[in-house]
């Protein structure tokens, strides 16, 4: 076939798409084919009188294009670095190498083409039926046997991904769909001024006038796309969105588009879909033999990629397209033997005196009862037509007609799948055999033969009255009166009952997953009467088409097997996405948000080992990490007796002004701060209205109305939000701001930290006198303005230094700076963990859980109970009622009991039990450098919480260790050290 | 993306938005029985239809109301927090 002038190809004005003077060479099935630029990888093979392409999922049967549109699993084929192509949709490329899929041996002799010849034995719930005993064998054997048999194409798994990405979009109107409808509705909404974006799956405007034929000269289609087209191409307010696809619909009109690699996410006010018909196929067997295709695939092969379908055709109708197919069949110069309608009355007077002047034989009131194929070829070679006696049954008086093209034309069904997936309806008139959608959103229009509209000018007046009323809608202004066309096509457009079973089968309902007319009529049989579990139980509707072409049948069928109606019956629901979407498409690129302190690249350059704590990275300790053990404890040693700094600006910082500051706080925390002293720090618990423990921190009073209160660093977000919500009710006069990242602080903890303070910081009085502990007080450090605070969570005298956050680095380097003659060295988050285990100090969130209450871990301290009103408050009052039933201890282990840091030590979470019985856990746990014991703190049951207590741990491995029970804190019980 | 319409920001996309709950007024928390403020914190109405809740618009850090329908998720109103006043007096003749 290589190097062959294509037989097949018609001269221009045919093939709309593609480019002859381009010639393009590809192989597929490793044989070399010549194309042109422009093809699909179907219409090139077409051209060269390939029309074998693919074979089907569970039969093999050898399988070409259906619909020309992307639209069928039939030319499913596989490229090199993707499978299950869609060939009838995936452009042609140079030097493409191409392969049928689902075959064993070779596309032309499929060993496993035998399938079909057992197909009696497979029957619909087949897989349920049978392959499940005896227990296991599925798993074992089944499984992998039959997804090696069936399994379509392969993947590549060493394929590098192309480059995917996402693009925002916004419209006052996104046209979905440039046909006749939509064409004429983005015009008229552009012509009212308003920002439109038509998009259509196709590479060219116009949808089907560019193929289809309207009225006997084929003028209409011409002159009606000629004139929209220049002006949309004229206006400036319509952007044109080709070969992308509306892939899904989602609320308030949020659409994914896809165009190659790129995903759009389109946000529009008004939508119009004018997404189409999909052409149904004739139901009879062997209609699934390659060359049995949709009327409108014929016209597509020519009109778009210039390929002359077959030399003498038959078409098989139940409306007058198949007349006006025909007529194009002549006009391009393949021969229609015959043309079987359906229909009993009289066809189309005119059309059909018309094709019998041509040469064409008429049979009325028959069908194509089966179609055989030819062996050699794969191709139709032959139809058998009968007269028809009754719905689906034939009389027994075959005419056996030679052919190499069958076209089909019995119906349409709306191209609903957007419409649905917004919650329309789609209805079926029995009667009329018309659909319709309704129940869809406001901001949602449909027109064109979508809406049921097929006469040209009905198609496009219905587009204008639904452009008009999205403009109305935008405006604000009423909805103008509007006359609904009328439409004297619409009620024959689909024939009622285009299905004859035949006794051997093969009469595909569903050609990707190979369902016959038993198989749906058999499924109902098995119980199985609701559309939706027809369709789980047969797969109907399941494969890569998602019900495109099986959806009207199998309903039809149902509804007969049911004495229903199908409008009873319906359909099943349509779902996201409207055709596949890559992996890449959805997953693109991801943003990983990091929250760097202001010190980040100084603990970087002292070989920090960073760590994350929610969005930000801490410092965890100094040193390399084959270390950290003896440089985590030589942190804790030198801030235990020298001094230490630590980068504490991940603390949440909230600045709470105005008049009700004070009242506001009191409401809030559970402390009293309404006659806190301006300079002075208070501990602020929060607790929910359920009295959980949630966050603490300091507030510190700088003004009788503005306090500056921390929070923890996981919490500040939630506290910050929490206190903007209550405000909203509370209506205070308070402004409440997060200050985080405008600040930035270190806390400088140590025996030494007020000596090396002191050289920085010359106008505030650090003696303990002047400055005590919880004071807060505002001056320069290093020149840098700053608020202090003593506090002491590492239980050492110390400093908070809070800077605006530029000054980080500068204050990080003063410090080190002055205290380098006491040796002063940063310390990380692990060695902080370590000294305020010491002190005692819990941490929200590690020893506390979500039922934690203040009294539980022993904060009855940090509730004020004199003032009337705290979040908690009534709940806590409650639970002060009934019997505690834990508390929060310390626990230490000595050597002597068996556990030995390095190899047996409790972690977090680890049980407390009583025999075998749980009753507690650990919360915290690590070895004291300062201590040279195991300190921890656990919930225990309150007959365990009194010093010297011995409770029992289980740790890694099922090991029980002994702890004794101790007051906290484990270091310096008196604060003489953090308050010195 | 559903759209709420921010009182302070105008419809903005719903991931810019986090949802707060029920909204219920606070019983008198001195004078309210056990059970009614047990009530008051741990049960929700969870209430097939027009429900008022929290919602805040987290960038701005905004918190209002919407009133929607649970079953057709359709927001019928947003409104800002200092109309609740008016709302407790409607609550108070619904009951």
């Amino acid at each position: 076939m290589a190097n062959t002038k294509l037989k097949q190809r018609l001269a221009a004005p045919y093939g709309l798409l593609i480019d002859s003077n381009t010639p393009l060479s590809f192989s597929f099935e490793g044989q070399p084919f010549n194309g042109v630029q422009g093809d699909t990888i179907a219409s090139a093979l077409l051209a060269n009188d390939q029309w074998l392409i693919s074979r089907s999922f569970k039969y093999h049967r050898a399988r070409g294009p259906l619909t020309m549109a992307g639209q069928d699993a039939n030319t499913l084929v596989q490229l090199p670095s993707a499978p299950n192509t869609l060939a009838d949709k995936c452009a042609l490329e140079p030097n493409m190498s191409v392969t049928g899929q689902n075959y064993k041996g070779s596309l032309a002799r499929d060993l496993q083409a035998y399938i079909g010849l057992l197909s009696r034995f497979l029957p619909v719930g087949f897989y349920y039926k049978a392959f499940f005993r005896p227990r296991g064998i599925w798993e074992a054997f089944w499984g992998p046997f039959i997804r090696k048999q069936s399994g379509l194409g392969n993947i590549d798994q060493f394929l590098i991904p192309a480059y995917h990405d996402k693009q925002y979009k916004f419209a006052d109107v996104l046209v979905v769909g440039a046909g006749p409808a939509g064409l004429t509705a983005a015009l008229a909404a552009a012509k009212q001024g308003l920002e439109v974006i038509l998009v259509d799956e196709n590479p060219v405007l116009g949808g089907c006038l560019n193929y289809a034929r309207f009225n006997l000269d084929n003028s209409s289609a011409k002159d009606l796309l000629k004139s929209l087209l220049s002006k949309v191409t004229a206006a400036d307010n319509i952007e044109v969105m080709l070969s992308t696809t509306a892939n899904s619909w989602h609320a308030d009109n949020w659409l994914a588009l896809i165009s190659g690699n790129r995903l759009y996410k389109v946000r529009a006010k008004e939508l119009i879909v004018c997404a189409g018909s999909l052409e149904q196929q004739a139901i009879f067997r062997g209609n699934d033999i390659p060359g049995v295709v949709m009327s409108s695939a014929a016209l597509r092969m020519m009109h778009l990629y210039g390929v002359k379908p077959g030399q003498n055709a038959v078409v098989v109708s139940g409306n007058d397209d198949g007349y006006m197919t025909a007529l194009e069949l002549l006009d391009a110069g393949v021969k229609v033997v015959a043309l079987v309608d359906m229909r009993d009355q009289d066809g189309p007077s005119e059309l059909a005196n018309l094709l019998k002047q041509k040469g064409c034989v008429i049979h009325q009131n028959s069908t194509v009862y089966e179609a055989f194929i030819d062996k050699r070829k794969h191709r139709v070679s032959r139809v058998e037509v009968r007269s028809i006696k009754s719905r689906g049954q034939v009389n027994g008086d075959p005419v056996s007609i030679n052919c190499d093209l069958v076209c089909m034309a019995v119906g349409y069904m709306p191209t609903y799948q957007l419409v649905c997936q917004a919650g329309g309806q789609l209805s079926y008139d029995d009667n009329s055999c018309k659909f319709s959608l309704s129940n869809y959103p406001n901001n949602f229009e449909i027109a064109g033969s979508v809406n049921g509209y097929w006469d040209l000018n009905a198609v496009v007046a219905d587009a204008r009255n639904k452009a008009q009323k999205c403009v109305a809608r935008l405006r604000g202004s009423l909805s103008p009166e509007l006359v609904a066309p009328s439409d004297s096509i619409a009620d024959r457009i689909n024939f009622s009952w285009p299905m004859f079973e035949h006794p051997k089968g093969k009469e595909f309902v569903d050609y990707d997953e190979d369902l016959q007319i038993k198989d749906i009529v058999n499924a109902t049989s098995d119980g199985y009467e609701h559309i939706q579990l027809v369709k789980r139980y047969s797969t109907c509707g399941m494969g890569p088409s998602q019900g495109r072409h099986s959806a009207l049948a199998a309903a039809r069928l149902v509804a007969d097997a049911t004495n229903r109606t199908v409008a009873e019956t319906g359909v099943t629901t349509a779902r996201p996405p409207f055709a596949s979407e890559t992996l890449a498409h959805n997953a693109g690129r991801h943003f990983y948000p990091a929250r760097r302190t202001s010190m980040h690249y100084r603990h970087i350059e002292q070989d920090a080992q960073m760590m994350l704590a929610g969005a930000w990275y801490r410092p965890a300790y100094y040193g390399p990490a084959s270390n950290s053990k003896s440089l985590i404890d030589a942190e804790v040693t030198n801030v235990r007796n020298n001094v230490g700094i630590v980068d504490v600006s991940t603390l949440g910082g909230l600045e709470v002004r105005g008049p009700d500051a004070a009242v506001f706080l009191e409401r809030f925390y559970t402390f009293a701060f309404a006659k806190q002293p301006i300079g002075r720090a208070r501990y602020a618990l929060l607790t929910n209205e359920a009295g959980v423990v949630i966050d603490d921190g300091v507030a510190c009073r700088l003004h009788q109305q503005h306090f500056y209160v921390t929070a923890t660093t996981g919490g500040v977000d939630q506290v910050f939000q929490s206190m903007l919500k209550w405000n909203a009710q509370w209506a205070m006069d308070v402004d409440i701001t997060n200050a985080t990242t405008a600040w930035c602080a270190v806390n400088i903890a140590g025996p030494n930290a007020r000596k090396v303070l002191a050289k920085l910081c010359a106008d505030i009085d650090l003696s303990a006198d002047a400055f005590p502990y919880m004071g807060v007080r505002q001056g320069r450090v290093a020149d840098i303005p700053a608020r202090l605070i003593r506090v002491g969570f590492v239980g050492e005298l110390g400093f908070e230094i809070h800077v605006p956050h530029q000054y980080g680095e500068a204050l990080w380097d003063a410090l080190l700076a002055a205290g380098e003659e006491h040796t002063i060295r940063p310390f990380g988050v692990e060695a902080q963990r370590i000294l305020r285990l010491e002190k005692g100090h819990i941490i929200i969130g590690q020893d506390t859980d979500a039922m934690s209450n203040p009294m539980e871990v022993q904060m009855s301290w940090a509730i004020a109970r004199k003032k009337p009103f705290f979040v908690g408050a009534r709940t806590i009052r409650e639970l002060e009622k009934m019997p505690q039933q834990r508390v929060l201890v310390g626990f230490s282990i000595s050597a002597s009991d068996g556990a030995m840091p390095d190899r047996i030590m409790p972690k977090e979470s680890h049980l407390v039990l009583e025999g075998e019985q749980m009753t507690g856990r650990v919360t915290s746990c690590n070895y004291s450098p300062t201590l040279k014991k195991i300190i921890g703190l656990a919930y225990v049951p309150l007959n365990k919480a009194q010093p010297n207590s011995v409770i029992e741990i289980k740790c890694d491995q099922g090991i029980r260790v002994s702890a004794t029970v101790v007051r906290l804190p484990f270091y310096d019980p008196d604060n003489q050290q953090q308050e010195q | 993306m559903k759209l709420l319409n921010c009182p302070l920001n105008g419809p903005r996309n719903i991931s810019e938005f986090n949802y707060g709950g029920e909204y219920h007024p606070m019983p008198d928390d001195q004078s309210a029985s056990s059970r009614e403020w047990a009530e008051y914190v741990f049960f929700h109405d969870n209430k097939a239809g027009i429900v008022t809740e929290w919602w805040c618009h987290s960038a701005t850090s905004y918190w209002f109301l919407a009133q929607r329908n649970t079953i057709t998720d359709e927001v019928l109103r947003t409104f800002a927090a200092s109309e609740l006043v008016s709302l407790k007096t409607t609550h108070g003749e619904g009951q």
